[in-house]
């Protein structure tokens, strides 16, 4: 009883450990003031996260938006709605489906690789050395990475997005013959700016800030093997997908909650 | 050469991020840009409004003509008081403009219809539509009858 307590309170402190030292992490590697040269680093970082997630996110975009539109289709055909297609692709996709598989393909495709880059830049004592020469690894490895991921996952969605609702349009409209008037003008009668575009783009950028922090501190915090660095990777994808789905339903309940 | 490509790379994805941005507003909600268009707000004094939302439809025949931007209940006489923002200047609708609560088809959403008047006095900013006819409750209607079969027995 006493070893399952004790057990207990050692894992909370573990915990609070984790929790503590990512917070000083992410607070110290985003309040340094940023200098010209670490513009250039950004951009390198953009385009390891940002332009190379691009192929996933389209390819992935279309299929998702076209399977919508056919299954909306099929059962909406039954009562003669084929108009509502177009309202209710976009719905979904602005809403709930766009931010939260963008990021979720985000932690697969760019969360593990910068764990697995930072972890091995740590068991190489590649980020020591830096210590040792003066630089700051924080500035200089995690803050761009950190920006970079915030920066890229809305841009990201927004792609997503585009693509899927052209996605679903092929669908809808050019191959199962639907009307194209009812489906764009439903979807802008619908659709308002905040409410559904706005509040997707929030969603996407707590999303990004949530799995660029679980994805860089995991390797920040690697157990410096090989085994360390898988585990961490995993890590990394497992708790950012957990914390995607449970963010994303505090966020609808605090943004849609309001049934009045 | 290799930094070049990945800055070209890099503008090129910002664009079409911002790109798609911008498509979303305008091509799927169907924002215009046209600077904002004239409205102005009038009132109406409801005995029941279930059901109406926030910005739900304001129309005239069937045509939108506005939207609802406020929903405040009077404690002093019980009755609802809805902020009707409408399309265009003032001085069109007559001053005896009536308003009724309808339903889009059978379970559709709540919207209020304009009936026209004949004063030869217009509505004005902030004026009040007093001809009105509330929400139809179901459950008050099914109330009504069942009373007015016990009481007839």
């Amino acid at each position: 009883m006493i070893g399952y307590l004790r057990a207990t309170g050692e894992r909370a402190l573990v915990f609070f450990g984790h929790l503590g030292r990512a917070s000083l992490m992410w607070g110290n590697a985003l309040s340094g003031i940023p200098r010209w040269n670490d513009l250039l680093l950004l951009v390198k970082q953009i385009y390891n996260i940002g332009v190379l997630s691009l192929v996933i996110i389209v390819l992935s975009a279309f299929s998702i938006g076209a399977v919508i539109s056919l299954q909306f289709h099929t059962q909406l055909a039954k009562f003669g709605a084929e108009d509502a297609v177009g309202v209710g692709l976009a719905m979904v996709l602005l809403r709930e489906l766009g931010p939260v598989v963008t990021a979720l393909l985000f932690a697969g495709r760019a969360g593990s690789a910068i764990t697995a880059e930072i972890g091995l830049m740590k068991s190489t004592e590649q980020l020591s050395s830096m210590e040792m020469m003066g630089v700051d690894p924080l500035r200089r490895i995690v803050a761009p990475r950190l920006w970079a991921g915030m920066f890229c996952l809305p841009l990201l969605t927004a792609i997503f997005n585009v693509v899927a609702i052209y996605g679903g349009m092929v669908v809808a409209v050019e191959w199962l013959g639907g009307d194209p008037g009812g489906f764009w003008i439903g979807m802008q009668d619908a659709v308002e700016v905040w409410e559904d575009i706005g509040k997707g783009m929030v969603k996407s950028v707590v999303f990004a800030v949530v799995v660029t922090w679980i994805a860089v501190y995991q390797g920040y915090d690697t157990v410096p093997t090989a085994e360390g660095i898988g585990l961490s990777t995993t890590r990394t994808v497992v708790l950012s997908s957990v914390m995607i789905l449970a963010m994303d339903f505090l966020l609808t309940l605090s943004m849609y909650g309001d049934f009045r | 050469m290799r930094l070049r490509t990945l800055e070209i790379s890099v503008g090129a994805f910002v664009l079409a991020g911002a790109l798609a941005l911008v498509f979303l507003a305008v091509k799927v909600s169907g924002v215009n840009f046209t600077g904002s268009r004239d409205s102005y707000t009038v009132l109406a004094r409801f005995d029941d409004v279930a059901g109406l939302r926030h910005r739900a439809k304001v129309s005239m025949a069937g045509v939108t003509i506005g939207r609802v931007t406020g929903i405040e209940v009077d404690l002093d006489y019980g009755e609802a008081i809805v902020t009707l923002e409408l399309d265009g200047l003032a001085g069109v609708l007559p001053a005896d403009t009536g308003a009724q609560i309808l339903t889009e088809g059978m379970l559709g959403a709540r919207y209020i219809n304009l009936l026209p008047g004949i004063e030869e006095e217009f509505l004005e900013e902030g004026d009040m539509i007093l001809d009105t006819q509330g929400a139809l409750v179901l459950e008050k209607l099914i109330g009504d009858v069942v009373t007015g079969m016990r009481t007839k027995k």
